[in-house]
């Protein structure tokens, strides 16, 4: 059975990885068919010549960095805050909207950001696309964080504390940096998470504040363009970089 | 001379539950001190209350005279040995040690830490991170982290139990010398008794949040107060009433009449351990005993008739 | 110790905020009537949610519970035998998992785009058929069910590799012995042993799958062109073309109801399987 099993794996395996590759592999190809001519990397001088694409990256950015920094903060605090004394109600809100589908958790935020723009005389724009990621990656935040609070022996707060540190000494020199690596993972996945996000921001953005995924999925819409390849192949690799950096700082 | 740690009717209560039912105690400076007793005694806890973790329910905490029930743990001069050591994962052996020092703003931090270290016998290991260091020498780097901060009183929770059999015996040997040396008081928490006998000066002997007895490691092994501090701090044969420990008990082929009080018995088991004989025997009372002959004695087999013997003068009576 | 109220007081503000508080509206709305102009107007009525009665949505629900159901079932029969593979292998088993996890961590757009690369009438599946005379006439891959499944599928996989995977690992290696020793041939071990105690990571990969499967949105609406309408989609139209927010709130709600059923069957089970 042992030499099924490897076949499988094998070909399970190239299942997996195999669409990813030959769109990559076709992101170099000079025609716009899927048919080889020769290597070329005129659609790669594309991307950067369309200036809506340049902006939506830009934009993604933006966003994903500032939704990151707002929901590591918060979430580090928030896991550790429940490390302290757990809250079934906390929790169970934080899982809850980890399993909303996304589409209702897009349509509810907008739904709640017209609510208040009838009043307030607001628009759609970036930063309520900021606002939304910050939301949904929260609860990946706590839920990294909280698995590596759990490998920490309750004893070492004490500890500092019987050396001579208060409450807030505590948490700034034993427990945070005894954290580190698993911040830093939490981090680079509300990264990911929100880098990746198209359902949520495509309910809630403004129309000068498309994203990097907005702009795909309307190219991919339209019609096949080498340049969405290029795009994939280039987004694909810089989720690998950014997965290899968390591997690394994991096993610190 | 005053005492340097005092605990006056110290009650913990617990929902549901009563830990401590009022201990008090009086551990002079200098010295070491141990609370002996089987888990769930009160033990820890009284420890707790002593480090601050913990307030007490009712009575009072003193350290050199004044009240400190309130005061928390960064407040108070006493420092904590973990069971589990509790090194900060992500700080060196150096950084450990210097912790509490720069928590304080303590000056001359260098000098102190390399004085900590080299008591500890740690040299060498200073930029060693706790995962790197073995068991050991994880315990060395604890007492030096507290020690450095030369407390009024050091607290050591049951530190030899993570240790194996061997390195407990040596590190018995070790920390009494250390204490010895920087003539800081020592307050230790075991339930090993013989850890206790080999390492105080005085020990009390704990049971359900009381306190049994207070006294010398002689005082309590050869005078126990009651019952259960006989029964835990070493083996008793209970026989018309009074207690005789194994060791003092011998075994003779015939009745022995010079001021020994002498038993007719039967032998239901010898075992060899190395460096005695256990031997079991059943009085002709009925009453069963287990005596411990050196083991250059007679060799007895089971089945016969002996007489078990002792010195009235070793007898344990209890009220 | 008062700190732990301020450090979990930012989440709970965001959480009741930008979660609680959308949810509460939408759930208002869902009882509300549509606008002329689109929005919500009074009054207050159950209308929305018997709509959802009206057979044309009931396919649409019964649709995704199905396509769900089906994308699951595919899962678990391809996931499974990775998964064992896995963790017989004596060494490599974290590359192993990483080589399967890899894919799931790039851009779910990407993974989803892929796939229309592959299937379309243009696409690279089509055009080498063709070339190698295989067909004459593209094949209609692409906006259909299948290719909904497909990428459904395909997106959730290690999904479900994971806590099979997991559960199989922390399988005692003495109990398959044990199997062998007492007379069981490896497929009997397989099917009588490792399959029924690998149940808790078999269930739990089924759910993790299922439910993005329910309220999937982007698979259907790129891989399905039109005419695969599942709830996501139904939830989405009314939102933006459709102008029926009280009737989009409905089906949301309706959803949501869903998914919780399906984790309350979990979270009960997940007991009873460890107690």
């Amino acid at each position: 059975m042992k030499r099924w099993l490897g076949l499988y794996a094998v070909a399970f395996f190239a299942f997996l990885h195999l669409p990813l590759l030959t769109l990559a592999a076709f992101s170099f190809n000079s025609s716009r068919f899927t048919v080889w001519e020769h290597f070329s990397l005129d659609w790669y001088r594309a991307i950067f010549r369309d200036r809506q694409l340049m902006e939506a990256t830009w934009n993604s950015i933006i966003v994903a960095i500032a939704a990151t920094l707002i929901s590591t903060v918060v979430g580090t605090l928030c896991a550790y805050g429940l490390w302290k004394r757990g809250s079934r109600l906390l929790t169970g809100t934080l899982y809850l909207s980890l399993v909303t589908p996304e589409i209702v958790t897009g349509i509810s935020l907008l739904a709640l950001f017209q609510w208040i723009f009838r009043w307030l005389h607001w628009h759609l724009g970036l930063y309520t696309v900021i606002l939304a990621h910050v939301a949904f990656s929260i609860a990946y935040v706590v839920i990294v964080v909280s698995a590596r609070l759990r490998t920490l022996s309750r004893s070492l707060e004490e500890a500092a504390m019987d050396l001579g540190a208060n409450e807030w000494g505590a948490f700034f020199y034993v427990i945070l940096p005894a954290l580190g690596p698993g911040i830093v993972a939490a981090a680079l996945l509300a990264l990911t998470v929100s880098f990746d996000d198209y359902v949520i921001t495509s309910m809630v953005a403004g129309v000068d504040s498309e994203t990097l995924p907005m702009v795909i999925y309307a190219m991919a819409r339209r019609g096949a363009s080498p340049v969405i390849n290029a795009v994939s192949a280039l987004v694909t690799l810089f989720f690998g970089i950014l997965i290899v950096i968390s591997e690394r700082v994991r096993e610190a | 001379m005053n005492p340097i740690l005092e605990l006056r009717d110290l009650v913990k209560d617990y929902t549901g539950q009563r830990a401590l039912a009022g201990i008090s105690l009086s551990i002079p400076q200098g010295s070491f001190f141990s609370l002996l007793g089987p888990s769930g005694c009160g033990k820890t806890t009284t420890l707790r209350l002593i480090a601050g973790f913990e307030e007490p329910t009712s009575g009072n905490v003193l350290i050199k005279g004044e009240v400190v029930n309130r005061r928390k743990p960064y407040e108070r001069n006493v420092s904590t040995v973990f069971q589990s050591y509790a090194l900060f994962p992500h700080l060196s052996t150096r950084g450990n040690i210097e912790f509490g020092l720069k928590r304080h703003g303590l000056t001359d931090i260098d000098s102190r830490v390399a004085d900590a270290i080299r008591l500890v016998g740690l040299m060498g290991k200073e930029a060693r991170r706790p995962t790197q260091l073995s068991g050991g020498e994880r315990q060395r780097v604890a007492l030096a982290r507290s020690l450095v901060l030369a407390p009024d009183v050091l607290l050591l929770d049951e530190p030899l139990a993570a240790l194996d059999p061997k390195l407990r015996k040596q590190m018995r040997t070790e920390l009494k010398a250390m204490q010895r040396r920087v003539g800081i008081t020592f307050l230790l928490v075991t339930h090993d008794q013989e850890e206790a006998l080999s390492m105080s000066d005085q020990l009390a002997v704990m049971n359900e949040g009381r306190i049994e007895q207070i006294g010398s490691p002689e005082e309590v092994y050869l005078h126990p107060r009651s019952k259960f501090v006989a029964g835990f701090l070493g083996a008793v044969n209970w026989i018309e009433g009074v207690g005789v420990r194994p060791e003092v008990m011998r075994i003779a082929r015939e009745e022995q009449n010079h001021g020994s009080k002498s038993f007719p018995a039967t032998v239901t088991d010898s075992v060899f351990l190395g460096d005695c004989f256990q031997v079991a025997v059943r009085l002709n009372s009925g009453e069963e005993a287990v005596a411990q002959v050196h083991r250059s004695s007679p060799v007895f087999q089971p089945g016969e008739a002996v007489h078990v013997c002792w010195n009235p003068a070793d007898e344990i009576m209890v009220s | 110790m008062k700190l732990r109220f301020w450090f979990v007081l930012p989440t709970w503000v965001w959480m009741t905020g930008l979660f609680g508080a959308p949810f509460a509206i939408v759930l208002a709305y869902s009882f509300l009537t549509r606008g002329y102009y689109g929005g919500v107007i009074p009054p207050w009525t159950v209308e929305n949610y018997q709509r959802l009665f009206d057979p044309l949505y009931l396919t649409i629900l019964l649709r995704s519970f199905l396509m769900a159901f089906a994308a699951t079932g595919l899962c678990l029969l391809l996931a499974f035998p990775a998964a064992l593979f896995i963790s017989r292998s004596p060494k490599h088993k974290n590359l192993y998992l990483q080589v399967v996890m890899l894919p799931f961590w790039t851009s779910f757009l990407v993974r989803t785009y892929a796939w229309l690369f592959l299937l379309r009438d243009t696409g690279l599946i089509n055009t080498t058929l063709l070339k190698l005379r295989m067909i004459h006439g593209p094949l209609p891959l692409l906006y259909n069910d299948g290719a909904v499944l497909l990428g459904l599928v395909y997106a959730y996989l290690p999904f479900m590799v994971l806590p099979i995977y997991a559960t199989l690992e922390r399988l005692d290696p003495s109990l398959p012995e044990a199997a062998a020793d007492l007379g069981a041939r490896p497929w009997a071990t397989l099917l009588r042993v490792i399959v029924p105690l690998s149940r808790p990571g078999v269930v739990a990969g089924a759910v993790l799958v299922f439910i993005p499967c329910l309220g999937a949105y982007l698979t259907p609406d790129l891989l399905g062109g039109g005419r695969t309408v599942l709830v996501g989609n139904l939830v989405q139209t009314q939102f933006t073309t459709g102008r029926d927010w009280p009737f989009g709130s409905a089906v949301s709600m309706f959803l949501m109801l869903l998914v919780l059923l399906v984790v309350w069957g979990f979270l009960r089970r997940e007991s009873e399987l460890f107690t």
